[in-house]
């Protein structure tokens, strides 16, 4: 079994986000970097895959220097080794090019990642993977499990969920409850130090679209305050004055 | 040149967001020359199919085939691919969901085509094609330049504007659309599906009551779905709730969540953590109802109630009923 878990180096759910030169770069100044949430999900599952079935993990991200040490975390929390694409990936068709490159020199059985980045929250590098690749590709995966070359996929669908037998290689989009986030224990950090972290360069790709600009939202108006006693007024200002009802 | 529009169906039915691609995908082929044409995968009557005219639309693409009737964004991508060709799509257009995002991607990855989802805004055509859309979730915007010559947009609720009571369209043509199948695209065998098909979607719903750990326990959730029954809301939670198992899941709101963008949030009993508010900052009005005063909730709600909630939902229902 050989697992490929893609991760993304994106700021802390609770990070301020402003931009700087001239609102076309992300200021990261004072903000912290994680692993996306949702691959963090799918590097949990994948782990514990791996532990299942005696294969093996690597863990790939496609960008700069400044993420390696979230690349160091996902091999302390047990992949065994990783590949980062040095480059500044502008848009999802980049990266999943990329994917596909080191996907396609290697046969991973699964190609595990999160169901969208929190940064661009596109949702859509999974099923670029997939068609470039020409395998199937499934998202958003809450559940799941192998047996013989096939896995068994619950789907969260539309006000529910869907249950998939299918074989494997196969690209998942993650989300939780797939598995619970993992922290590094000690052992884990000090092993993570010495295993292979492999920068290669990208595989050239053309411009399919190109960021120009980045803004803020207008700023909320105050909160109007009802008390407590007048509570069923608010239903009247709903309708009258929001006119949302 | 066209501008080829996905539609969702649901049970028969075009889902909502969808006729608001529509409108959307109109919208741009006015701007870009061209005719706005529909593709609908699944059963569906024509009657129903022809209402995407009312929002713009000139021509429907039905594709009834047996094999699309259960949904498979890779069997529906390609047949989105083939649609394109056939009508020579220059701009493709899905509305923002799961099913929307993975054909999208599917779509662009086989056309060769820069995809770009969450889009929040008609596109600027003049001196390159530009789309903004939401970053950060919900955080900030970005405007991005699409230079392929085929572009795949997935739009999120409300970037267009549809007067509902004034739609000037007449009836679209409906035409049979029988795209080739491959085996490749049905490998996965479905074991079961599971839906709660009487529930609104939270993604479709304009009015949702939402419940945090201020509710205290499941069984203590009947004042807050009375309240939304009385409103034709549908319901919704924060992460911890889901999580303990008080709610559904598919309820889960937030950054880890469903993205929301009702006319109308309310919150019983939710703190209001960044995480939560990345989910429901696209809803036009927030309403938060929390028995703490300095919750942070209450710096992005529109209406706040200071008090307990067990008070104050079966007030907030007496007056909603009242209302019809
Ligand atoms: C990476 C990450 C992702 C996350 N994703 C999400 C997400 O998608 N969605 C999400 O919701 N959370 C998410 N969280 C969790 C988030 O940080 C908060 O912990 C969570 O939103 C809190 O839920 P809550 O408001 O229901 O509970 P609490 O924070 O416990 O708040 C309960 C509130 O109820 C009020 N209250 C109590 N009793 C009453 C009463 N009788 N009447 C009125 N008010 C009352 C309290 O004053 C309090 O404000 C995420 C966290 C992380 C780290």
């Amino acid at each position: 079994m050989k697992i490929l878990v893609c991760i993304t180096n994106v700021p802390d759910t609770t990070a301020k986000i402003s931009f700087t030169d001239n609102d076309t770069k992300l200021n990261k100044n004072g903000v912290q970097f994680i692993i996306g949430p949702y691959d963090d999900y799918a590097l949990a599952r994948g782990v514990e895959l791996k532990e299942q079935s005696g294969g093996t993990l690597t863990v790939l991200h496609v960008g700069e220097a400044d993420a390696e040490p979230q690349i160091r975390k996902a091999l302390a929390i047990g992949a065994d080794d990783a590949i980062r694409v040095n480059a500044d990936p502008q848009d999802s068709y980049f990266v999943a090019a990329q994917i596909a490159h080191i996907a396609s020199q290697n046969s991973y059985d699964l190609i595990l990642m999160g169901r969208e980045s929190i940064d661009y929250n596109s949702g859509v590098v999974h099923g670029l993977v997939g068609e470039m690749l020409g395998i199937p590709s499934y998202s958003p995966v809450m559940k799941l499990d192998l047996e013989g070359g096939n896995a068994t996929i619950t789907r969260e669908i539309d006000g529910g969920k869907e249950v998939l037998k299918a074989p494997l290689p196969l690209v998942l989009g993650c989300q939780e409850p797939i598995a619970e986030w993992k922290i590094p224990n000690m052992r884990g950090i000090m092993t993570a130090r010495t295993k292979p972290l492999n920068v290669v360069e990208p595989v050239s790709v053309d411009d399919m679209t190109v960021p120009q600009t980045y803004r803020l939202p207008a700023p909320k108006g105050a909160c109007k305050m009802i008390p407590a006693s007048e509570a069923e007024t608010l239903i009247k200002l709903l309708q009258t004055v929001a006119k949302v009802l | 040149m066209s501008v080829l529009i996905y539609v969702e169906l649901d049970n028969g039915y075009i889902k909502k967001t969808s006729l608001e691609a529509v409108a959307y995908g109109a919208k741009v082929a006015e701007k870009t020359g061209g005719q706005a044409v529909v593709l609908a995968l699944g059963k569906a009557e024509n009657a129903e199919l022809e209402k995407a005219g009312k929002y713009g639309a000139t021509k429907v693409l039905h594709g009834a085939d047996a094999k699309l009737e259960h949904e498979n964004s890779l069997a529906y991508a390609d047949a989105l691919v083939q649609a394109a060709a056939q009508e020579g799509s220059k701009v493709i257009i899905l509305s923002k969901s799961g099913l929307g995002d993975a054909m999208a991607a599917r779509a662009a990855a086989k056309l060769k085509a820069g995809i770009v989802s969450g889009v929040t805004a008609l596109p600027e055509t003049e001196g390159g094609f530009k789309v903004t859309r939401s970053i950060f979730t919900g955080k900030a915007f970005a405007t991005t330049e699409i230079k392929s010559d085929i572009k795949v947009l997935v739009v999120r609720k409300n970037a267009v504007e549809i007067d509902e009571a004034n739609l000037t369209g007449s009836n679209a043509a409906v035409e049979a659309f029988q795209p080739a199948l491959r085996d490749s695209d049905f490998t996965a065998s479905v074991l079961s599906v599971e839906k709660a098909d009487s529930e609104l979607s939270l993604t479709e719903a304009e009015i949702i009551v939402s419940g945090g750990r201020g509710m205290k326990g499941p069984e203590h959730w009947q004042p807050l779905i009375d309240l939304a029954k009385a409103l034709g809301a549908a319901t919704g939670c924060s992460k911890p709730v889901s999580d303990l198992d008080w709610r559904p899941h598919h309820e889960h709101i937030g950054q880890t969540g469903i993205k929301v963008a009702p006319a109308l949030y309310i919150a019983c009993g939710i703190s209001g953590a960044i995480q939560h508010l990345a989910g429901v900052n696209g809803s036009k009005c927030i309403v938060v109802i929390n028995k703490d005063p300095e919750a942070p909730f209450f710096k992005a709600a529109d209406y706040g109630i200071v008090g307990d909630v067990f008070e104050i939902l079966p007030k907030l229902t007496e007056a909603a009923k009242s209302l019809k």
